[in-house]
């Protein structure tokens, strides 16, 4: 039996309210969302946490998915239920929808958060890879008011995050630019199951030349939630099959994966490359399943 | 601390320590045992209860997080003595073997169910994907839904005759039934 360690409960009912306990606890306070990866850990005592405070009630403060001029704005307690079934998110970025088909289960979907699978900061997390190929700008709130944090910089090793003392994530921004399209694919071993590798393809064309785009990868070691060079190497030029042999090259020479029980590293890199030949393919088909 | 909720319509109120989880507040604390608790780890599903009309692992929730709110356990699924539908179904298509996997694929499918009245095959598959059965009783699972969807579509339209559009009767309402 997987109980967690004794901790004291706080519930908190406002963004301030929450911000408050944070700053007065100090390091020995975790904010818990859905709890799906928390939980977890405090059950397996892989964490060290003297308060745990409840933010499940800020849901309707923070719970929402918004188009605000030539952004999209989702809330950091937005369910993951909700971020699968929202048509404005799919319409706008198909690779959403696809991605929260195969994150986890149904039911599990319905606790998850936005917030807490970013804040969670693993690199096996899918929806990290599609937050990196968006280039996301994470809205971070705390005691001396609201800053703004880049997806890429927002996670800074396993489990580690940009955020300081009383801080906390509320709200994610998504740039709309013209001529956008996305794919996701994931590559498990059992429905619901972590990915073997995933990867997040986004694209932006003008006329038929690439002016952007973007590539994040999931499970394939820390620090690719955005490949770096893709859009160098992808922009001004037509889509090409060639053109994303390129791209998926470069993301397996970007990835660091380790051999676990889902793959061998040399599989995940494999993975990683063909991944991103075909998400990019997909996406410029459009034939993302949105 | 103390926690209050209701539970299958009663409000209780109990001193529980705050890294109590649900499915054990539920099982020692309220002595219902229907929510069984299997693989602790929010993978296998027979812990599935509903917390404010939603379907949860209650090995994952802590009893604290469902203060003030109203869960449901397979043993508020029956009302005024009556199976629900669902419950029905699973003995009429052989829906369980062990019976481990069973409250929680009901309150499931209760979910599904009320969501999306007429799912498919491959619906009721999805939605019971977070739920494993270890005697991989799954078709029999399957048919046990479509067996709650039909009949209720066509108890419904039963209960009121004069309005056939409320409710989607279907002569093959037996299909399902082996």
């Amino acid at each position: 039996m997987q109980v967690p360690a004794p901790f004291e409960y706080e519930r908190a009912t406002s963004v301030d309210h929450a911000i408050g306990l944070l700053d007065r606890l100090g390091e020995s306070a975790r904010l818990v969302a859905g709890g799906h990866s928390l939980l977890p850990m405090m059950k397996l005592r892989l964490t060290d946490l003297e308060y745990l405070i409840d933010i499940n009630e800020l849901h309707g403060e923070l719970g929402y998915v918004r188009v605000e001029g030539d952004e999209v704005r989702v809330g950091a307690m937005t369910r993951h239920r909700e971020l699968l079934e929202s048509d404005v998110l799919a319409g706008v970025f198909p690779v959403f929808r696809e991605a929260e088909r195969v994150i986890a289960d149904p039911v599990v979907r319905n606790r998850g958060t936005l917030g807490g699978s970013l804040c969670q900061a693993d690199p096996s997390e899918d929806l990290s890879a599609v937050c990196g190929a968006l280039d996301a700008v994470c809205v971070v709130r705390g005691p001396r008011g609201e800053r703004l944090v880049p997806m890429v910089e927002f996670h800074r090793g396993p489990y580690e995050t940009a955020l300081g003392q009383g801080e906390m994530l509320v709200e994610v921004r998504f740039p709309v630019r013209p001529g956008g399209v996305s794919a996701f694919e994931k590559v498990e071993r059992r429905a619901g199951d972590w990915a073997v590798a995933s990867a997040a393809a986004a694209v932006w064309l003008d006329g038929g030349t690439i002016t952007h785009a973007r590539v994040g990868l999931a499970a394939v070691g820390s620090g690719t939630v955005r490949v770096e060079g893709i859009t160098e190497a992808l922009s001004g030029q037509r889509p090409s099959e060639e053109l994303y042999t390129r791209a998926g090259r470069i993301a397996a020479r970007s990835c660091d994966p380790a051999t676990d029980s889902r793959g061998s590293a040399e599989y995940k890199r494999h993975l990683a490359e063909e991944l991103t030949r075909r998400t990019l393919r997909r996406a410029v088909a459009g034939t993302g399943k949105a | 601390m103390r926690v209050t909720m209701t539970v299958n319509g009663e409000e209780v109120t109990k001193e529980i320590e705050s890294r109590l989880l649900l499915v054990h507040f539920v099982r020692d604390h309220l002595g219902l045992t229907g929510t069984h608790w299997g693989c602790d780890t929010s993978n296998c599903g027979t812990c599935v209860l509903w917390m404010d009309g939603e379907p949860v692992k209650s090995c994952t929730v802590l009893a604290a997080m469902a203060g003030g709110k109203e869960v449901r356990t397979v043993e508020g699924l029956a009302t005024d003595g009556e199976l629900d539908p669902v419950q029905r179904g699973f003995m009429e298509c052989h829906g369980l073997q062990c019976g481990f996997c069973t409250p929680g694929m009901m309150m499931t499918a209760r979910a599904l169910l009320d969501r999306n009245p007429d799912p498919s095959e491959d619906e009721v598959r999805e939605a019971i994907s977070g739920q494993i059965c270890r005697c991989t009783g799954y078709a029999t699972i399957v048919r046990s839904v479509r067996w709650a969807a039909e009949h209720e579509a066509a108890e419904k339209a039963a209960a009121c005759p004069a309005r056939p559009e409320c409710g989607a009767a279907s002569d093959g309402a037996e299909e399902g039934v082996r």
